[in-house]
């Protein structure tokens, strides 16, 4: 019996699991479902647009510049014992576009939204407001979930973009004031260098990033225990649950546009 | 009329209703009494819907509640929440009149603001508190808007549940009056449950008790005191010794 238990245990949690990917799917099919049938809450999704996109601007710019200029370091130093240090601007292009940008965002965007949309929600339902809301007639996937959904859908994508942007300039900033580069020769190299599917793959990335974190804020909110812990639980859930997913989704996009 | 047979409810192994048979007969105002953790709640969220019975039938004017259009269902009720259940994010005005503002029953954005203050003012606020938000408002004066809230629509139907829990005996009998005002000049249906006596004597008409997952007694209010049910004795007098177990 004793023997047995580590087995029984591992049996549990794989159920725990495959249950809870059963029910986030279901949800994440249902929120989308709503996307697209009225009733439709504009000034929710206005409020989630700004709070998802705009508020989230400085986190994401100050992590994509310094990100940017780690990366021009790094790649300065290793390309040197092999006499390549004119492949910097275009390495820390493509690894800003293709993974660091729209990754780094993504997470941010789990930290700051994720987080933010599971606590608001859980505290919304421990406080029996979204009872309230289905006593008022109003669907709480349509007033909570579709709105917040829908501006992350949108807005991330922007995000990531002005992130990859913000990105690719720390790291000119850190070549051309610390490592001597050129600055007009740093431009040519970078844009030269990408391509129209990078940036399509880092716009595609933030999308399903954008999806991914307000659908788990949402999910997890929605779900929460009751009382402080059952907020904590949720609000911890949500961002452990955006961060992996983020990852996950990131090597199936990255081998579904780069895969050979 | 709302009627409940033979109401089921489990939480898991915790068989909260065990068979509620109840009639709340249109116009009048049931007060469901009973100890914490009864199933009070449970009952009245059936009825909305809230949560899913397990067995049984809930009915309202003769119509199966758990089918037919949803929203045309719960556009004929008001509740007001134990805890208010305001929305944070939107202001006192905008929490009144949320069912003026969407949904079938929208107004223009004027009109709904002056339903809201005219419904502040009939549970006693002035219009001043309209732009405030819920986080500025004592714990008395959500349960107004609460209430101003609930009316706002001027439903068919009003649940309150636990009304004066946690306010002070003055706000909890000003809370009082209201619902019994409210009801009364709106010929409203009104089921409120709670377990403050002075509510019960104040508001009820008929009273029921729910005690282990069951109906025990329900009645007239005038007869409560002398019901001759060992239960409904030892609840309302608030006594120790009885066949309810003190220590649950």
């Amino acid at each position: 019996m004793i023997a047995a238990a580590p087995l029984a245990y591992l049996g549990r949690q794989t159920l725990a699991l495959l249950a809870l990917t059963g029910q986030v799917s279901l949800f994440t099919a249902q929120g989308l479902s709503h996307i697209f049938r009225p009733p439709f809450y504009g000034r929710e999704f206005l409020v989630a647009l700004l709070q998802i996109g705009w508020l989230s601007l400085p986190v994401v710019g100050l992590t994509a510049f310094f990100t940017g200029g780690a990366l021009a370091l790094q790649i300065y130093d290793g390309s040197t014992r092999f006499s390549a240090e004119a492949v910097v601007p275009q390495i820390v292009a493509i690894g800003m576009v293709r993974e660091l940008g729209p990754v780094l965002g993504g997470l941010m965007i789990a930290a700051r939204v994720t987080s933010s949309i599971a606590a608001e929600i859980a505290t919304m339902k421990v406080t029996e407001q979204i009872d309230a809301l289905v006593t008022l007639s109003t669907h709480p996937m349509k007033y909570l979930t579709a709105p917040r959904v829908l501006a992350a859908l949108l807005v991330v994508p922007a995000l990531v973009g002005v992130g990859d942007v913000i990105g690719v300039f720390g790291g000119f900033i850190v070549s051309t004031q610390q490592l001597g580069f050129n600055p007009s020769t740093y431009i040519h190299n970078t844009v030269d260098f990408l391509e129209v599917r990078d940036v399509l793959s880092s716009l595609a990335k933030g999308c399903a990033f954008g999806g991914i974190a307000a659908t788990m804020g949402c999910y997890f909110g929605m779900n929460s225990g009751r009382g402080a812990q059952g907020v904590g639980q949720a609000t911890k859930g949500s961002v452990q649950a955006a961060a992996v997913l983020i990852l996950a989704a990131n090597f199936l996009l990255t081998s579904l546009f780069f895969g050979t | 009329m709302i009627t409940l047979r033979d109401v089921h409810k489990a939480f898991g192994a915790n068989k909260v209703l065990r068979g509620v048979d109840l009639e709340v007969p249109r116009g009048s105002s049931m007060v469901i009494i009973g100890g914490s953790g009864s199933g009070k709640s449970v009952a009245l969220k059936c009825v909305l819907g809230l949560v899913p019975p397990d067995a049984g039938q809930i009915l309202v004017d003769g119509k199966d509640a758990t089918r037919g259009d949803r929203d045309a269902f719960l556009a004929r009720f008001g509740m007001l929440f134990q805890g208010g259940a305001l929305f944070d994010s939107l202001p006192v005005w905008q929490n009144v009149a949320f069912r003026l503002l969407r949904g079938s029953l929208k107004r223009p954005r004027d009109e709904a603001r002056e339903i809201a203050v005219e419904k502040l003012r009939r549970v006693g606020l002035s219009p001043d508190v309209a732009d405030l938000f819920p986080s500025e408002l004592s714990g008395g004066m959500q349960k107004r808007v609460g209430l101003a809230r609930a009316i706002a629509a001027e439903p068919e139907i009003i649940f309150f549940d636990e009304p004066t829990t946690g306010l002070d005996p003055i706000m909890a009998g000003v809370i009082n009056d209201l619902i019994r005002e409210i009801v009364t000049e709106m010929g409203a249906t009104a089921m409120t449950i709670t377990h403050d006596m002075t509510s019960v004597r104040a508001i009820a008409d008929n009273v029921a008790m729910l005690y282990d997952g069951v109906i025990k007694w329900t009645g007239p209010v005038a007869e409560m005191d002398n019901s001759g049910d060992p239960y409904l004795d030892q609840f309302i007098h608030g006594r120790a010794d009885g066949p309810i177990a003190a220590v649950r």
